[in-house]
C-alpha cells in the first residue's frame, strides 16, 4: 500500500530523513518509533507529500509528488495538534473539509457521533478542549473512508484522560482493515495500535520489529518519572544511589532507570525513608537518548 | 452508533476520485470570502470608505453647485484619491495576513495535507478575497453615490461604475503583491508589516520620488512617463482621469507627453500595466508556495 524508497529530507545541512526505505502492507499498522528529532514527523510529512524530498514515495501506486491529489484521496490525516480557525464552527468545518474531498454530506451528526462528538454540531472550535479538537481532526480524517490513516503524535497535547480515549477510539478503527501509519513516543500507544513497529534514529531506519518483540525490548528502557517537592529530591537521589539505582536529578523529580521486576522497589525504599512523592509517570527511555530526555513529559 | 458502523471497510483506490480543480478552488474561495465578509476588517473598511467617499463628495460637491458626480469634476478628483489611499491599504493587508496567518496556526499544512495542490489553495483564497474586497468597494461607491443622487445632487452611473471598476482592478493588484508577501512571509505579523510599508511606498515614497527624480537626475519626459507605469497606483490615477472627462494635462508635461504619443493606446497600456501587476506577483506567489514548504 506504501512503498517509500531511499527517501532523503533536509533542512539545510540538517538531514532530518535519511535515505529511508520502507513498505507498508494494506491493513497494517505500523508505529514509527524514535527520540525528538528522529525524523518520524518528517517521514509522515514526506508521505503526506507536503515537503520535498529526495527519492520516491508511492501510496497505492500514486507517485506522491507527481500524483499528490490521487494519493492524498487515499489518506486520512491527524496532526499533532490542529490549527482551525477559531471561529470556525464543527459542523462547518467538517462540511467544508468534506467539499475538498468531493464527498457529499448530507448530515454531520453521525460523523460526529462516530467520533464522541455528538450535540457539539453548532460549536465554535475555539471552545472545544484539546481531546475534542482531536477528535474532529479524526472525524475528518475518515471523511470518504480512506484506506490509510496518517496519525502524528496525535496524543502529545492530550491529558492522561483524554490520551486513554483517543487511544481507544483509535483501537476500534485499527481493526476495519485499515492501513495505519502513526509517529508515536508512548509504549502503551505502540502496544496497543501496531503489529510492526519501524524504529527511527536520527533520521534513519534501525530496525524493523513485531509490536511484541517491540515491547520486549524496550522492557529494559522503562524509566521511573516520580514528582516530588525540590527539598526531597537530594535526599531521594541519596536513598536510591545507597539502594544500587542510577537515578538523576531532572526540573521536577527524580528519574529511575528500571527493570521490570523493580518498578515497586523505589516506592518502597522512599515510603521507608518517609520521603513524600506527589506523583509518578512510567516513561520509556529512547537507546539514543539519555533518560532526562526520556519523554516530553520527563523534559518538561 | 460506533466509528465502524459510520466509517466501514475501506474503498479501494479505484473508486476514489480527487476533486477537481474548479471544485477546489470554488470550496477555498468560500470559505475565504465568508472568513473575510465575517471579520472587522470587512466592516471597518466598508463603513469607513463609505463615509470617507460621502464626506469628500459633499465637500466637492458643495464646491461644484449641483454638478455632483456629473462629468469628471472635483467629487470624482477626491474619490480617485480617496481611493488611492485606502484600497491600496485594504488589499495589502488582507492579501499579507492571508496565507502567513494559516501558516502560523499550522492550518495550511492541515489543508495541503487534503487533495488539493497549493495553486488551488492560493487561488482559492485569492478570488475569495478579491470578492470582498469588490463588495466592500460596490458598498462604498454604492452608498456614496446612492445618497448623493437622494440628496439631489446629479450622478452620472457611468463614472461610478467606471470608478468602481478601476479601483477594483487596482485592488486586485495590491491584493497579488500582498499574497506575494504573505507566502513569503513566515509570521502574519511581518507580512502585515511589510505590506503597510510597501502600502507607505507606494502612496508617498514613489510620488516624492519621482518628484525628486526629475529634478535631481533630470529625466526626460518620456522617462518621466515610463517610471511613472511602474507604480501601479499612478496607472490607476493616469487611467481613471484618462477615461473621465478631465485630460491627462492636469499632470503636467508627463501626461500631455502621454496623449501625444499614445493617444487611444494608453487605455491599453494602462490595462497591460495592471493586469501585469495583478498577474506577475501572483504566479510568482504560486510558485513559491509550490516549491516552499507549508509548515
Amino acid at each position: 500500500m506504501i512503498q517509500v524508497r531511499h527517501v532523503t529530507k533536509k533542512f539545510g545541512r540538517a538531514t532530518a530523513v535519511d535515505a529511508a526505505t520502507l513498505d507498508v502492507a494494506g491493513g497494517e499498522s505500523v508505529a514509527l518509533w524514535g527520540a525528538n528529532g528522529a525524523g518520524k514527523t518528517t517521514l509522515i510529512r514526506c508521505m503526506l507529500g507536503l515537503l520535498r524530498f529526495k527519492g520516491s514515495i508511492s501510496i497505492d501506486g500514486f507517485n506522491v509528488r507527481a500524483e499528490g491529489k490521487h494519493a492524498r484521496m487515499l489518506m486520512g490525516y491527524v496532526p499533532q495538534e490542529l490549527g482551525f480557525h477559531d471561529d470556525l464552527g464543527v459542523a462547518e468545518a467538517v462540511r467544508f473539509f468534506a467539499r475538498l474531498k468531493a464527498i457529499d454530506v448530507p448530515s454531520v451528526t453521525p460523523i460526529l457521533e462516530a467520533v464522541g462528538l455528538f450535540g457539539q454540531e453548532r460549536k465554535r472550535i475555539s471552545v472545544l478542549s484539546g481531546g475534542m479538537k482531536q477528535r474532529l481532526a479524526l472525524a475528518i480524517a475518515m471523511l470518504g473512508d480512506p484506506p490509510i490513516l496518517m496519525l502524528d503524535e496525535v496524543t502529545a497535547s492530550l491529558d492522561v484522560c483524554g490520551r486513554d480515549e483517543f487511544v481507544t477510539l483509535l483501537s476500534r478503527m485499527s481493526g476495519s482493515g485499515r492501513t495505519i501509519v502513526f509517529a508515536s513516543h508512548r509504549i502503551d500507544e505502540v502496544a496497543t495500535l501496531a503489529r510492526r513497529v519501524v524504529v527511527l534514529s536520527k533520521g534513519r531506519i534501525d530496525s524493523e520489529m513485531t509490536c511484541d518483540a517491540f515491547v520486549a525490548s524496550q522492557a529494559s528502557n522503562t524509566v521511573l518519572h516520580l514528582l516530588m517537592p525540590e527539598a526531597a529530591r537530594k535526599p531521594a537521589i541519596s536513598h536510591l544511589i545507597a539502594a544500587g539505582f542510577s537515578p538523576s536529578l531532572n526540573g521536577v523529580g527524580v528519574l529511575v532507570p528500571v527493570s521490570p521486576e523493580q518498578k515497586a522497589a523505589p516506592f518502597r525504599l522512599l515510603a521507608e525513608a518517609q520521603i513524600t512523592i506527589d506523583d509518578f509517570e512510567l516513561l520509556v527511555a529512547h537507546p539514543t537518548t539519555h533518560a532526562n530526555h526520556a519523554s516530553p513529559e520527563a523534559r518538561a | 452508533m460506533n466509528a465502524l458502523a459510520t466509517f466501514p471497510a475501506s474503498r479501494s483506490s479505484t473508486q476514489i476520485k480527487p476533486p477537481g480543480f474548479l471544485s477546489n478552488v470554488c470550496t477555498v474561495g468560500l470559505r475565504e470570502l465568508r472568513d473575510a465578509v465575517r471579520s472587522r476588517w470587512f466592516i471597518l473598511y466598508t463603513l469607513a470608505f463609505a463615509v470617507l467617499g460621502l464626506a469628500v463628495s459633499f465637500v466637492s460637491a458643495a464646491g461644484a453647485g449641483n454638478a455632483g458626480l456629473s462629468g469628471f469634476g472635483r467629487t470624482a478628483a477626491g474619490l480617485i484619491n480617496l481611493v488611492l489611499l485606502v484600497v491600496p491599504l485594504m488589499a495589502l493587508s488582507a492579501g499579507a495576513a492571508t496565507v502567513a496567518s494559516d501558516r502560523e496556526r499550522g492550518m495550511l499544512s492541515y489543508v495541503f495535507a487534503q487533495p488539493v495542490t497549493p495553486f488551488e489553495v492560493l487561488l482559492g483564497k485569492y478570488l475569495g478575497l478579491a470578492g470582498s474586497l469588490l463588495a466592500c468597494l460596490c458598498l462604498g461607491l454604492g452608498v456614496c453615490a446612492a445618497i448623493l443622487a437622494w440628496k439631489g445632487h446629479a450622478t452620472q452611473p457611468s463614472s461610478i461604475i467606471w470608478l468602481a471598476a478601476l479601483s477594483f482592478l487596482l485592488a486586485l493588484a495590491m491584493l497579488s503583491v500582498g499574497v506575494l508577501i504573505s507566502v513569503l512571509a513566515r509570521k502574519a505579523s511581518v507580512a502585515v508589516g511589510t505590506a503597510i510599508f510597501v502600502w507607505l511606498t507606494l502612496v508617498f515614497v514613489t510620488d516624492l520620488g519621482l518628484m525628486a527624480g526629475a529634478m535631481t537626475m533630470r529625466l526626460r519626459i518620456e522617462e518621466l512617463f515610463a517610471i511613472s507605469l511602474i507604480n501601479p497606483l499612478q496607472v490607476f490615477k493616469m487611467w481613471s482621469l484618462h477615461s473621465g472627462e478631465a485630460s491627462l494635462d492636469v499632470l503636467g508635461p508627463a501626461g500631455l507627453y502621454a496623449i501625444e504619443e499614445f493617444g487611444s493606446a494608453l487605455h491599453a497600456m494602462f490595462s497591460a500595466c495592471l493586469g501585469a501587476w495583478i498577474v506577475l506577483p501572483l504566479a510568482a506567489a504560486s510558485l513559491i508556495l509550490s516549491r516552499k514548504s507549508p509548515l
